[in-house]
């Protein structure tokens, strides 16, 4: 019989006595909104657009930690394990569509025009695809494997061995990749199309700022998944299953439920998701890496927890927040944006202090998918 | 229908299953009774597919189906309704439903079973929309219950049906053991409460300490001194 691992139904809280966690949190707080108050009212140097490219930038940020944040909570509600090696299934993908488009940068015909074009520039559509769907496909196989070579031997090990097991292929996954790809800072190469820095020019409080083309699409396509997501986890059949695993494995296996099958199909969805979100990652900040995966994985990991880990919408909106934090805080508080990452980590350890299951992980900790 | 030989199971140091053998013969129901720990939990979970037997038999149709994976031994028509209803709490009553009814492809066929439920419990069918968790605790079984029939099984384990629930409501269980077996399934009940299965049962089995000590026609059974003493003594 499948160990019954039930988690904790409410994360244990700290021991820090209460009214000390209060003094804490009411100091910070203070800090916080006084910092806010200084930069915002009295110091009052930023423009709206300047804001308002910070919320746009935070919005395309958290889609993308949003997707990666998902893969965290769907492997987290099925087998209460932190999937530490996620960020490198990422990585895999921002590699797969690296390498998509500079196949179809290389290919280079003379078009009707007598103009000598790639492949990528003159079916554009077709290639970014092409690029997610190679990126996604070889990001869900990776996850797959990872699955079934990392973690399922260790499904009846003590709680901590599959841990170890995941932070072993994760360094074994980046060293992998150093191996195969050279340690190189490799640029993607965008179709012209959504080349980087391009986009369309708004004009906020007489201030003229430019929405690009790689946000936009990094931010739609990220909705689009989230909501495509959230609703087969809701009503189709897999995503059913994937709920009665999570809550009880044995009784899923007694409905007739193939246990092993929906855990392996788990790790395909998380990795179609790190996948797209590699591919996103790719053409927005235009670089790819062996160790890509590594920030955006830890900052993923961070959402689903402020989420509260277990729960989808928690991971969504965690993703989200953690943008928006990492983009506008260091402004907003005045510090250097250089910060942003530190920034992100403090929020992490204040939720874990004063409220450990996340932001919607208490209310719904029963809906543990 | 179902023939088990000299099934041996262990957990870790503990031998849970010394080597017991039963058989249900098609259209019967046959009661597994015996005290807290004796095993009939093990039993049922290694029909099941959900412990692995060291040594032993199962026979189901004249198939070995020993240690077969749990979605298989589904498929082939055994279901078991576990102990402590294990509903899915965070699921409504119709998805727990359609969980009973997940090795079943036809549509058309897990909506007729879904109806067929609702007129069977109409309390499942008022309750249709709530999260299984909020039933109450003969809801609940009910419920239990109604997801194990959504595969139409032809053998039902059903393990302590009776388990906290009011008299009122254990009565009810029961007769809606006897209506289901009326209509074939061919049943397998664990009871502590023996007198009420030795009454539906058609033929019984004693379980202590992972052994059978003593079989028979339920009304046998029922007469037997030993069993009078240790399991209906106090009634
Ligand atoms: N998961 C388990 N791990 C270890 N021992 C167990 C486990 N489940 C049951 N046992 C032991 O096996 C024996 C039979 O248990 P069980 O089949 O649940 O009995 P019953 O259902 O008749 O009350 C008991 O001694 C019990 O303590
Ligand atoms: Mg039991």
């Amino acid at each position: 019989m499948e160990n019954e691992i039930r988690p904790p139904r409410r994360y244990k809280r700290s021991k820090l006595p209460k009214l000390v966690r209060w003094i804490f949190g009411l100091i910070v707080l203070s800090y916080f909104f006084w910092r806010l108050y200084t930069v915002i009212i009295v110091q009052n140097e930023y423009t709206p657009d300047i804001w308002v490219r910070l919320l746009i930038s935070g919005l395309v940020i958290g889609g993308v930690y949003s997707l990666i944040a998902i893969g965290y909570t769907l492997v987290y509600g099925i087998l209460r394990m932190i999937n530490f090696a996620h960020g490198e299934v990422m990585m895999i993908g921002t590699f797969a569509g690296y390498f998509v488009f500079e196949a179809t940068n290389a290919i280079r015909f003379t078009s009707s025009t007598g103009e000598i074009t790639s492949l990528s520039n003159a079916q554009p559509f077709l290639s970014i695809l092409l690029a997610f769907i190679v990126g996604m496909t070889v990001a869900a196989t990776s996850g797959f494997l990872l699955e079934k070579i990392a973690y399922r031997p260790l499904r009846k090990a003590p709680r901590l061995i599959p841990l170890i097991s995941a932070i072993g292929a994760s360094i074994f996954l980046q060293n992998l990749a150093q191996l195969l790809f050279s340690p190189l800072v490799r640029d993607y190469k965008n179709p012209d199309l959504i080349a980087r820095g391009q986009g369309w020019a708004i004009t906020v409080a007489g201030a003229r700022l430019t929405i690009p083309y790689t946000g936009v699409l990094t931010f739609s396509l990220s909705i689009i998944l989230m909501f495509a997501l959230y609703t087969m986890v809701r009503k189709s059949k897999l995503g059913k299953s994937m709920r009665a695993v999570a809550a009880d494995k044995s009784t899923a296996a007694l409905m007739g439920i193939d246990v092993n099958g929906v855990i392996s199909q788990t790790f395909i969805i998380s990795g179609m998701l790190a996948g797209a979100a590699g591919v996103m990652w790719g053409l927005h900040n235009g670089l790819v890496y062996y160790y890509v995966g590594f920030l955006p994985g830890i900052k993923a990991f961070t959402s689903a927890v402020l989420g509260g880990i277990g729960n989808i919408p928690g991971a969504m909106l965690g993703g989200m927040l953690l943008g928006m934090i990492e983009s506008i805080g260091p402004t907003a508080l005045g510090i250097s944006y250089q910060l942003k990452d530190v920034l992100a980590f403090v929020i992490l350890i204040i939720i874990l202090i004063f409220r450990p299951s996340g932001i919607l992980g208490e209310v719904l900790s029963e809906e543990k998918v | 229908m179902l023939k088990v030989t000299d099934l041996n199971v262990h957990y870790g140091a503990i031998h849970a299953l010394q080597g017991v053998s039963f058989n249900l013969q098609e259209g019967e129901i046959v009661t597994l009774i015996g005290a807290n720990g004796a095993g009939k939990s093990t039993l049922l979970n290694t029909i099941s597919g959900l412990l692995p037997a060291v040594k032993g038999k199962v026979e189901y149709l004249d198939e070995d189906i020993t240690n077969l994976e749990p979605q298989k031994i589904v498929r082939k028509g055994i279901v078991q309704v576990p102990e402590g209803r294990k509903i899915f709490a965070a699921m409504s009553v119709m998805e727990n439903l359609e969980m009973g009814a997940f090795t079943v492809t036809d549509k058309k066929l897990i909506a007729d079973k879904v109806e067929e439920m609702f007129a069977k419990f109409p309390i499942l069918g008022k309750r249709s929309k709530q999260l299984g968790g909020t039933l109450s605790g003969g809801e609940q079984q009910m419920l239990a219950i109604a997801r194990g029939l959504m595969a139409s099984p032809k053998l039902l384990l059903l393990d302590e049906p009776s388990m906290g629930l009011s008299p009122v409501l254990v009565e009810q269980i029961f007769d809606t053991i006897q209506s289901i077996n009326n209509s074939g399934t061919s049943v397998i009940l664990v009871e502590q409460n023996a007198q009420m299965a030795l009454v539906i049962a058609h033929r019984a089995y004693v379980l202590e300490t992972g052994k059978i000590v003593l079989e028979g026609d339920a009304q046998e059974v029922l007469q037997n001194p030993m069993v009078i003493e240790a399991y209906l003594g106090v009634s």
